[in-house]
């Protein structure tokens, strides 16, 4: 399917279409691109679960493992200014929008040097600079907030657009409804991204929603959607590019659900009786993201070596920013104080 | 040039484990994220992810173990990439000075998605549980239960099953009465209070509901308005911001509104408060909130005795009473009464400990504090008499009023922030009732007027403490 001929029409519900009939949606060099992201954000997970279980991260840590195309695939249809926001599982999407691995890091065992100077922890980030808006730990506040962002580029009549990534379970809160009704309304450029990774906590989609399929639940405001498979980085960008020019040429929202999967328990000790290690181990065999796009790789000529490189590379910024999570102080006292309100005179 | 696999730890405070099974045999190929081993605690069995490729050149502790300490080696990894290998071993032992933990030098095994028994919350609970250290130590044990009136023989049972307990006697007596909320039912509990209700009372009395907190509890309050008692477990009271204009403008006004005509008996339960390192978001403490709206009930137990008394009042009250529970306490142990009557009524305050020369009013887990705090006191020759809110509204000002009368000083404790809190009110009353009796101005102890931070050192110095509940008392006895 040539995917930039097709005007997305409102309620036209798109399937994802086999992979033989796709003209390639990556050049080479962007597949390799996409494959240091995806590895990035994997290896910091990895390293960050393993830093929470020395107890050096601390309270709630939510990896996003196996979900790492999704951000990747989506970024890669971004321009300057567009602007990005999600829920508590966040670390992939700040590691995709270039935020540095150190900052993240550092974050995660709230020490001074971290993006949100160890006041936010994990689930609390941003970066005005990288366009990431956070962070945010109230499920379903983010969807509402998205949609602010998609306002203010209304408003400002520009080309920008808003990603607004939010869980399965996070879909059913009523902001979500409500504000899709208001970007219906206003034609706001806004791009929800369901990241449907088939469990919320311990409740499976189909116990949490009555809704079959997630990409139809904007189609009461004739919003388009499409369900696209999330564990592969090229259809999460041609679909993300459909939906982007959508957005862009102001015909109003877009919806995307992306299918995924949590490798991972919902944070760092999650009991998971909820699903066989089975279904999790068959998920990792069969359709990892990495090892996908790795073999789209070498299929394509890419040489063993260089993908060699890219790994070592990746491991070095990440040990690199273990390192300096460890090693930066904690913040000073002075700042339990600091950033509660904006006071006269400081800005 | 081989890296060395190591004990990886479930949380901070374990410090060794049983090696239960080993999934790769030596000379096996692993990459990374492949579960390599099963370890167990006392806790949980999770497993082992390598962190890095290679083939196990050496399995150093058999499987079947018991009581492998935390980062010792377990295994041998021959980094497998050729010349790679050596920046693959990340292997800066030196240069992470002041960390408690060990240095990152080998590859310790990854801990794996999979920690069976463990309690996903619960684990941080237990860091909390840490850091009150001692709390259960003088909390507990040494406590004499007084109940104003005498239940007879007593057990040691922990704040979480006292609170099950409640609901599941409530739940027999009356079929009325039914739970509902975020994985109470087949997950058992986010923070298993829940644990086994569905298994007794079926699937149209323990209800599982969607991230849906304003649409689910509309809904429960529409269904108390035709007599059932729904109880509405808030995962934490943080989330039930979002239904927050269902409790106040349709559960709390109501009866008022229809001249009479439509009560509303329903339970707002769930825990309050600060966890351990949750950060701004998910650590609020909202006694101030409710307490503010008439037409509500606030108690805020602190023993497994309040808990189970005072929710088991709650589910009988014929008006919307809230919860607020704490996260910390849930693990802990008091003794409780064992008679099936037990209840403790709403409105009514405890004295948990006598004193003379100044008087501590606390709730919640700020109880802890404040019996600590008059512990160390004692020591000084201060003797301080601890009142247990218990209920925040209706408040019992007759005993705090009569505590004041007879110590002339008095300071309040609780978790959350001064201005307009709890603090702020009883110091008001304590004025309306007993200004001539005062010596000294009383004076709050709270929760630093910040959002909680994340950080380690942040979070302790933003919550009230033992000491500064000493400091205090030395304040308003000028000592
Ligand atoms: C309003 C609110 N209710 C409940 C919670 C507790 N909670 C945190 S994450 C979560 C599950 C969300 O699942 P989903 O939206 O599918 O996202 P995922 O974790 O799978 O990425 C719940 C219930 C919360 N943080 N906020
Ligand atoms: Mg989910």
């Amino acid at each position: 399917m040539a995917q930039a001929a097709e005007t997305a029409t409102a309620n036209k519900q798109r399937r994802p279409q086999p992979a033989e009939a796709k003209a390639p949606a990556m050049t080479p060099e962007q597949l390799l691109r996409a494959y240091r992201d995806m590895l990035l954000i994997r290896r910091f997970e990895e390293k960050a679960g393993q830093l929470y279980g020395m107890g050096l991260i601390g309270g709630f840590c939510h990896l996003y493992i196996g979900q790492e195309a999704i951000v990747v695939g989506m970024q890669a249809c971004l321009e300057p200014g567009d602007q990005v926001i999600t829920s508590y599982r966040d670390h992939g999407h700040m590691l995709a929008t270039g935020m540095e691995a150190r900052g993240v890091m550092a974050e995660l065992t709230g020490r001074s040097g971290g993006y949100s100077k160890g006041k936010g922890g994990s689930m609390h980030m941003f970066s005005r600079e990288k366009g990431f808006f956070g962070g945010h730990g109230i499920v379903g506040a983010q969807v509402a907030l998205g949609t602010g962002l998609a306002f203010a580029n209304w408003y400002r009549e520009g080309r920008n657009v808003s990603l607004t990534y939010f869980g399965e379970g996070a879909s059913n809160q009523g902001q979500v409804f409500e504000s899709f009704n208001l970007a219906a309304l206003m034609k706001l450029p806004c791009i929800y991204i369901i990241e449907n990774n088939k469990y919320a906590m311990g409740t499976s989609l189909e116990r949490g929603s009555a809704s079959r399929d997630l990409s139809k639940n904007g189609a009461a405001w004739g919003i388009p959607g499409e369900q696209v498979d999330g564990m592969d980085v090229t259809a999460v960008k041609e679909a993300g590019q459909r939906a982007a020019a959508h957005c862009r040429d102001g015909n109003g929202p877009y919806l995307l659900e992306m299918k995924t999967y949590r490798y991972r328990g919902h944070s760092m000790s999650d009991p998971a009786k909820y699903r066989k290690r089975e279904e999790v181990q068959q998920m990792r065999d069969q359709s990892d993201p990495i090892e996908k796009c790795k073999k789209m790789l070498l299929d394509g000529g890419t040489g063993e070596a260089e993908i060699k490189k890219i790994d070592d590379e990746i491991k070095a910024i990440v040990q690199d920013a273990a390192d300096f999570a460890q090693s930066s102080p904690e913040p000073d006292e002075k700042e339990l104080w600091t950033d509660v309100l904006i006071e006269e005179g400081a800005r | 040039m081989g890296t060395q696999i190591l004990m990886p730890a479930l949380s901070p405070t374990m410090t060794e484990g049983k090696l239960a099974r080993w999934l790769k045999n030596e000379g096996d190929d692993v990459r990374a994220g492949d579960v390599i081993a099963e370890i167990e605690t006392d806790k949980a069995t999770m497993e082992v992810e390598a962190v890095d490729e290679g083939k196990i050149t050496k399995i150093i502790v058999p499987e079947g173990t018991e009581g492998v300490s935390v980062n010792s080696p377990i295994a041998e990894l021959n980094g497998g990439g050729g010349e790679a290998a050596a920046p693959q071993a990340p292997g800066q032992t030196t240069n992470m000075p002041q960390q408690p933990a060990p240095p990152a030098a080998a590859q310790p095994g990854q801990v794996g998605e999979v920690a069976k028994q463990a309690e996903d919350y619960g684990a941080v609970a237990a860091r909390g549980a840490e850091r009150q250290e001692g709390a259960a130590k003088t909390g507990a044990a040494e406590r004499i239960i007084e109940p104003e009136k005498d239940w007879g023989p007593t057990k040691a049972i922990t704040v979480r099953e006292a609170l099950r307990e409640a609901m599941a006697v409530e739940m027999r007596a009356d079929k009325d009465v039914f739970l509902m909320g975020e994985e109470v039912a087949q997950y058992q509990g986010a923070y298993k209070i829940s644990q086994g209700l569905l298994d007794e009372f079926g699937p149209r009395r323990v209800i599982d509901t969607p991230i849906t907190e304003h649409g689910f509890t509309g809904m429960a309050v529409g269904a108390a308005m035709t007599g059932l008692k729904p109880i509405v477990e808030f995962m934490t009271f943080n989330f039930a911001m979002q239904a927050i204009d269902h409790i106040i403008n349709s559960a709390a006004k109501t009866l008022y509104m229809s001249g009479g005509q439509l009560g509303c008996p329903i339970v707002f339960r769930g825990p309050n408060g600060a966890a351990a390192r949750v950060a701004a978001q998910h650590s609020q403490e909202y006694s101030s909130w409710y307490a503010h709206v008439p037409g509500l009930k606030v108690v805020a137990p602190w023993s497994s005795a309040d808990a189970k008394g005072l929710l088991r009042a709650a589910i009988r009250d014929p008006n919307p009473v809230i919860v607020l529970e704490n996260e910390i306490l849930y693990g802990q142990s008091f003794e409780c009464p064992t008679s099936e009557d037990f209840i403790v009524p709403i409105g009514k305050a405890k004295v948990e400990r006598k004193g003379k020369d100044v008087t501590i009013v606390a709730f919640s887990i700020s109880v802890t504090w404040a019996m600590q705090a008059a512990e160390e006191l004692a020591k000084q020759g201060i003797e301080a008499e601890v009142i247990n809110l218990r209920s925040i509204r209706p408040l019992d000002s007759e005993t705090i009023a009569a505590s004041v009368r007879k110590t002339n000083r008095v300071v309040t404790v609780e978790e959350g922030w001064p201005f307009a809190g709890i603090g702020a009110e009883l110091g008001m009353q304590i004025v309306e009732a007993a200004f001539d009796y005062l010596d000294a101005p009383p004076v709050r102890v709270t929760g630093l007027d910040i959002p909680m931070p994340y950080a380690a050192n942040l979070e302790k110095l933003a919550l009230p403490s033992p000491a500064q509940i000493v400091d205090a008392v030395k304040r308003v006895t000028y000592k």
